[in-house]
């Protein structure tokens, strides 16, 4: 039963060089559809990341709040309730005003190919589309994540 | 099937086939997979004889359409009496936007209505809240108050159709605004006919909107129970459905046994609020997936429908027949679709959706090709309501009852799926029923594991997929969606701020404050929740009364 919560929340100051990077699966907007978040949660942390999960239903502010407190270098969004353009936006300026500009926001879900560059410009790093393997998403996350200094 | 005598031939002709003619051919080109397995990987033999079949008493098993156990099929002339129900289900937008796509497919030949609501309203959130920004009307169509209800169903007469709503954190709520449209078309409530999802233990295993915790939602739905056996005999008081628990990732052999599981606690819940078995069992209903895998989920409709009647009958020794019988609805499998080729889509569809019907369902809806991309545009729906029309008037598969009854390899599938839905359901009873189930976790663990299971074969190539793990291409062609325009939210949230203006408040007032006391005592929360819906009381304002007294739940977040 791995939840959320495992441990540091030590603002990043005493960090060792090799320390695992830490990502945050959350759940934006009221969709439950949480098959793909956990599928993706268990394969990155079967590679060896630590993975912080929020469970449903969450609000930007409960996100952003659970990255700082969990100083997590990544955070995956996986949203299909369509809400997509509002939250994902939302959450990535929300960061930015608390200073964590610098942690890689990435996403999946339903979300049509056309909205795909308005997120990117909008600060999504990359958007996952139906049917990517396990593989991608976490070659993806060991190329783009570091740990954030 | 047969005597032992011919079964030990039939099986000694069998193991001279493997070793002779089978072996033969084997040696020059061995089979194509080493292993044959389900999509719930369970592995399937190369040829099934009757021997494989011993024991197998045909009275016991299997008898006759209409007649326990109703392994053929709960009515006596199945579709030679008449089609299932085509109901597709539908929402998105305005109340105003859904009435116009239901008026649309109920002029296209559809038999019923289906509703789908946006996440606000499954959530118990009026469109005005804070939680309901950039949701509004985009999964479903958004219901705030009686005035969007009455907007929904304008000029369709509630006697004349019958409605299914998904809906079950608030269904109670949801279900006394229907109610009151219906009171103001003047048909009583003994004339509405429908089905109210109402299923609150597959929420917390699988689809996840909840309001409550599991005790106070086992109380509205016992008290749902109660009210319709009194007032409206003619609905569903619950869709008890496997559906979501397959999406979230089960196999078909853990989808039947965690249906039936819910089943049985509510059952029990009925039983002991006070309710005779008889007066409410006839009206609880299945909802199930149909899959890819075709003659795994007939087996799974066919196993589903004897271990229902034999629970109910030996287990909670119901008396009346319509107790036994396994109603359900069907819907194709939403988790199948793939965003890569969509047109693909149909024939998934179609095969599916005739594993439905071959395996008796009482109705169907088929999934649109473009559901992975968004909502289904009108075109894309129409064909999927087609699919069901070509199976019903060209296929040629409703005209025989049960036809693949007696096949050695469906009946072995169905007796092993019942086999191992059955040990579910005793480590289910073992840990207290489903609600403590629940509470351990044990249902969603197992689902996600299967999930990961399953797109680990995926990602190995062991399980296929059509355009996106072979025969892929370069180049899609692109298909319309369906766009939500972004005034529906400014639109919505004005009408409600309106109704909230209009109303009469201290009414309202007093009629939550009537809601709140009558949830802390043990009265029947139907009539309260009715007279506060009438003054348009809102779906957000009821719902956080009763988060007041009855509390929350929020995800256990275990992956």
């Amino acid at each position: 039963m791995a939840s959320a919560a495992a441990g540091s929340q030590a603002a990043g100051k005493s960090r060792k060089p090799d320390r695992k990077v830490r990502i945050l699966i959350g759940k934006p907007g009221l969709d439950g559809h949480d098959r793909g978040a956990k599928i993706i949660a268990r394969a990155l942390r079967d590679a060896g990341f630590e993975i912080i999960y929020t469970g449903l239903h969450q609000t930007p502010e409960m996100i952003v709040n659970a990255a700082a407190q969990e100083d997590v270098d990544g955070i995956g969004l996986s949203i299909l309730s369509g809400a997509h353009n509002y939250l994902l936006p939302r959450i990535v300026s929300m960061l930015k005003e608390k200073k964590m500009g610098d942690v890689v926001v990435f996403g999946g879900g339903i979300i049509p190919d056309e909205d795909i560059p308005k997120l990117r410009k909008k600060g999504v790093d990359r958007v996952f589309t139906p049917g990517t393997t396990l593989q991608e998403i976490v070659a993806y996350v060991k190329e783009r994540v570091r740990p954030r200094k | 099937m047969y005597d032992k005598k011919r079964s030990r031939k039939i099986s000694d002709g069998r193991k001279r086939w493997e070793a002779e003619t089978l072996g033969k051919t084997l040696k020059r080109s061995p089979e194509r997979l080493s292993r044959f397995s389900t999509v719930s990987d369970e592995e399937i033999g190369a040829l099934y004889t009757p021997d494989l079949l011993d024991g197998f008493d045909y009275g016991k098993e299997l008898s006759f359409p209409g007649e326990y156990p109703y392994t053929r099929g709960v009515q006596p002339s199945m579709y030679r009496g008449r089609l299932w129900t085509m109901r597709q289900f539908a929402g998105y937008g305005s109340a105003e936007d859904t009435n116009a796509r239901f008026k649309y497919l109920l002029d296209q030949g559809q038999t019923g209505l289906s509703t789908a609501f946006h996440f606000p309203t499954l959530m118990g959130y009026d469109s005005d809240s804070p939680r309901a920004r950039g949701e509004v009307g985009k999964c479903g169509v958004a219901i705030d108050s009686l005035k969007d209800m009455e907007i929904l169903f304008d000029g369709i007469p509630l006697d004349k159709v019958t409605t299914s709503m998904t809906i079950n954190g608030p269904a109670a709520m949801v279900f006394a605004m229907y109610l009151a449209v219906g009171e103001k078309q003047g048909v009583p409530s003994e004339k509405l006919g429908g089905t109210i999802q109402n299923d609150i233990l597959k929420e917390y295993i699988a689809q996840h909107a909840w309001i409550f915790p599991p005790e106070p939602s086992m109380r509205i739905i016992t008290d749902i129970l109660g009210y319709c056996a009194e007032r409206v005999p003619k609905w569903n008081t619950i869709s008890i459905s496997g559906y979501h628990i397959r999406e979230a990732g089960s196999t078909a052999v853990q989808e039947l046994p965690f249906t039936i599981a819910d089943g049985i606690a509510y059952v029990k819940a009925g039983i002991e609020a006070g309710v005779p078995v008889d007066k409410f069992a006839p009206r609880l209903s299945f909802f199930f997936n149909a899959h890819m895998d075709f003659f795994e989920e007939i087996a799974k409709y066919r196993a589903a429908r004897r271990m229902w009647a034999r629970i109910m009958k030996e287990r909670f020794k119901a008396k009346d027949e319509n107790s036994w019988k396994l109603r359900f609805h069907t819907q194709t499998a939403g988790c199948t679709l793939t965003a890569q080729q969509p047109q693909n889509n149909i024939a998934r569809v179609a095969l599916q959706a005739l594993s439905a019907v071959l395996g008796g369902t009482q109705s169907l809806h088929t999934n649109s090709m473009d559901e992975t991309l968004a909502l289904p545009t009108e075109h894309a729906a129409t064909v999927a309501l087609r699919t069901q029309q070509i199976i019903a008037e060209e296929s040629g598969a409703a005209h025989s009852i049960d036809p693949l009854g007696g096949s050695f390899f469906v009946e072995r599938l169905t007796g092993e799926m019942e086999a191992k839905a059955m040990a579910y359901i005793e480590k289910i009873d073992d840990m207290g029923g489903m609600v403590a189930a629940i509470k351990r976790g044990y249902p969603q663990r197992e689902i996600a594991d299967a999930a990961f299971h399953h797109q680990r074969l995926v990602d190995a190539m062991e399980k296929k997929i059509v355009g996106v793990n072979c025969y892929k291409m370069e180049e899609n062609l692109p298909i319309p969606i369906l766009k939500i325009d972004e005034n529906v939210e400014r639109m919505q949230v004005a009408r409600t701020r309106e109704v909230r203006a209009k109303r009469n408040g201290k009414r309202v007032k007093s009629r939550i404050d009537a809601l709140k006391e009558a949830s802390l005592s043990s009265a029947n929360l139907m009539p309260v929740l009715l007279d506060a819906v009438r003054e348009y009381a809102t779906l957000g304002e009821v719902c956080d009364a009763l988060r007041e007294t009855m509390g929350t739940y929020t995800d256990p977040a275990m992956f």
